[in-house]
């Protein structure tokens, strides 16, 4: 992973993608100690436009755009990154459970994740929370159990792979309890898809969250949060552009970034990016650095 | 010389293999065209699966809609109703009963389409599908009919020219595209098209119900336009792929060694081998355009399906609720039984045995290899 790691460091995608993802993160998290006014106040004029005092002009109740900018990412930041880990956490245990169990617990795991995975996701997100109401941590667990099915298979499929390799069948006549196995055989060696898929799940849960609060079923009105943002500022669309076009920028720039990292990670986790001629270019180099290395010996 | 070698006419070639595969059909008529085909058996079992697979589906919409702790009686009167309306309310719905008999009544009703009125509008909530569903349809028609023909012939375009600049180009494009929600790019459209810079779209789907939606059609670009540039990008990338992995197959080398022309290797040896995902890509593809068709048909305003259920959740109108969600969920479980049809139609290998299987997961493993949603 170590050589991974370095490509990832060297390719201008991940660079890129990291540029972009940290500064929303430092925007969304340091954002509230630098905002000039309170993200609630009524400062000004309904929908007035940029100007002194002001960077990004008043939303649809007057209130600084700006500061509630600076306010608005903290629960879509943390929320997304909540539901992708309980999902890669549960999803993980279930289908390494299910790819060590017996053959008809892990067709009916197979089955269950197919029944789940005809609802279209922020369909069954919608159904759930329009029942429940929409505290935070609800939001969190029904999108956390859309992307579950999805982890249930990778899990499964890995584990699949690495149960019948030799040191795992080692390890069971060394007479190791199970949980040994799973722990220090199994999970090391399904780590990296595991983790690869983590951050795909984390750019579907920003797509999706904001989506939801942009629908009005994420973060309740008076709070501040982009995907809300948008939406209460939609109608003044044509008179303040900038109260919907600043979200809208940190939100795409959020999922841009997040994506293209993911798109690395993923990458330098498979073996796709080692392509044949710059293996076969390394192989020459060695070898003739081999050749110089014996001729200098001689 | 090519035709020696070629295994374009392995009909030809030996007559008698394809011969056994068929004959074991008894009875069928003599002529090879109407054997009945031996994957018959497993199309039963796979209806079957999917008829089990609809049957949980509902058993979940009507758990989460009417079994939850939360009472749909308190939900729908809000937090400040008397007890009384309350209890009258749980009457009329048939909340007094075991949960058991209400499946029953629920299921029983909705086998005949009769799924209760709205309560918003006293309508048949079916009517309300009905009426909307159309609209859904022919947006998610033209916006298949387009980015299908468009994403295959690209991405077999940029298969063969791999790792040239207008692909590497067109892949950050394609990234762009599917990193940003629907919403956004939605939002953006409307600022390019509609409000700013070229101001010739409407930004709003007034259409008129009395007319079909392709009679309208300035209503439907920017929808459809939004769609097709969330859904073009994954196709494109699912088919890109899959011409990679089978150009670099053996006997495609096999058939350019043999001097057969550029042009048939790609359409004739390795476009019908890369088909397998990409129509199980059109199924999960389907099954995003009624997720993100939601969020679309919201900021357009337009009159489908998807704007209907936001409707009815702001409202708690739990029969309508309860019939999109279980059309939706329903169609794509019909979807992926055709795509899985065809995928063992266009297989030859899966198409002759008695036994096809599908390789569990396909699609699965498609989500994760496009990152769709």
């Amino acid at each position: 992973m170590s050589s991974g790691l370095s490509t990832l460091r060297r390719g201008p995608q991940a660079r890129l993608g990291f540029a972009f993802a940290a500064t929303v993160l430092v925007v969304a998290l340091l954002g509230p100690l630098a905002a000039p006014q309170s993200p609630l106040g009524l400062v000004g004029p309904t929908y007035g436009l940029p100007g002194e005092g002001t960077l990004l002009g008043y939303d649809y109740l007057g209130r600084d755009v700006w500061s509630r900018l600076l306010h608005g990412g903290r629960s879509v930041l943390w929320m997304s990154f909540a539901a992708s880990v309980i999902a890669l956490a549960a999803g993980a245990v279930i289908g390494i459970a299910a790819g060590l169990s017996k053959r008809w617990i892990d067709h009916a795991v197979v089955w269950g994740t197919d029944v789940l995975l005809a609802f279209p996701d922020l369909i069954l997100v919608l159904l759930v929370v329009s029942m429940l109401g929409r505290e935070p941590w609800l939001i969190v667990l029904t999108v956390a159990i859309s992307f579950v099915p999805g982890v249930i298979r990778l899990a499964r499929g890995v584990t699949l792979g690495v149960v019948s390799q030799e040191y795992v069948e080692a390890a069971k006549l060394m007479g190791y309890p199970w949980w040994r196995i799973v722990l220090l055989e199994i999970l090391p060696n399904i780590s990296t898809p595991l983790l690869v898929h983590l951050g795909i799940m984390l750019t579907w849960a920003i797509g999706m969250l904001s989506g939801l609060s942009f629908l009005g079923y994420g973060v309740a009105p008076p709070a501040a949060d982009w995907g809300l943002m948008i939406n209460e500022n939609r109608a003044g669309l044509m008179i303040q552009p900038w109260a919907v076009l600043a979200p809208i920028a940190m939100i795409g720039v959020f999922a841009l970034g997040t994506n293209l990292l993911a798109e690395s990670v993923s990458r330098a986790g498979s073996r796709i990016a080692v392509r044949k001629g710059v293996k076969s270019r390394a192989r020459t180099l060695m070898r003739g650095n081999k050749r110089r290395l014996r001729e200098s010996q001689s | 010389m090519a035709t020696i070698y070629s295994e374009q006419t392995p009909r030809a070639v030996s007559p008698s293999q394809t011969d056994d595969t068929v004959a074991h059909n008894a009875g069928a008529p003599g002529s090879e065209g109407f054997a009945l085909p031996s994957w018959l058996p497993w199309l039963g079992g796979r209806v079957l699966s999917g008829l089990a697979t609809a049957f949980v589906i509902s058993v979940l919409v009507f758990a989460a809609t009417q079994a939850l702790p939360s009472d749909p009686a308190r939900v729908i009167l809000g937090p400040d109703a008397t007890e009384d309306s309350i209890r009258v309310l749980q009457q009329q719905l048939g909340l007094d009963q075991p949960i058991l008999v209400q499946y029953g009544r629920w299921a029983a009703r909705a086998m005949t389409g009769e799924f209760g009125v709205s309560l918003d509008s006293n309508v048949p909530a079916g009517q309300i599908v009905a009426d909307r569903f159309g609209n859904s349809a022919a947006l998610m028609a033209i916006v298949l009919v387009l980015a299908v023909p468009i994403a295959f012939l690209g991405g077999v375009a940029l298969a063969i020219r791999r790792d040239s600049r207008i692909d590497s180009w067109t892949m950050n494009a394609v990234i762009l595209f599917k990193a940003l929600p629907g919403f956004v790019l939605a939002i953006g459209l409307i600022l390019l098209f509609s409000t700013t810079v070229f101001p010739i779209l409407p930004a709003v789907s007034l259409i008129d119900p009395a007319i079909s939606p392709f009679l309208q059609p300035l209503y439907l670009v920017l929808p459809a336009l939004t769609l097709i540039l969330t859904v073009a990008p994954f196709l494109l990338r699912l088919v890109r792929s899959a011409m990679i992995e089978t150009l670099e197959a053996d006997y495609v080398a096999a058939a350019r060694l043999r001097g057969i022309p550029e042009r048939r290797v790609v359409w004739g040896h390795a476009v019908p081998n890369a088909l397998v995902p990409v129509i199980q890509g059109i199924a999960l593809t389907s099954r995003m355009l009624l997720g993100g068709g939601l969020i679309v048909e919201v900021v357009f305003s337009y009159p489908g399906i998807g704007n209907a259920l936001n409707a009815a959740i702001e409202l708690r109108d739990v029969p309508v609720i309860q019939v999109i969600t279980l059309t939706m969920a329903v169609g794509v479980v019909f979807i992926n039984l055709l795509a899985d049809v065809a995928t063992v139609l266009v297989t030859p290998k899966l198409r002759t045995s008695s036994r096809p299987r599908l390789r569990a997961g396909t699609r699965a493993k498609l989500k994760l290899k496009a990152g769709g949603v």
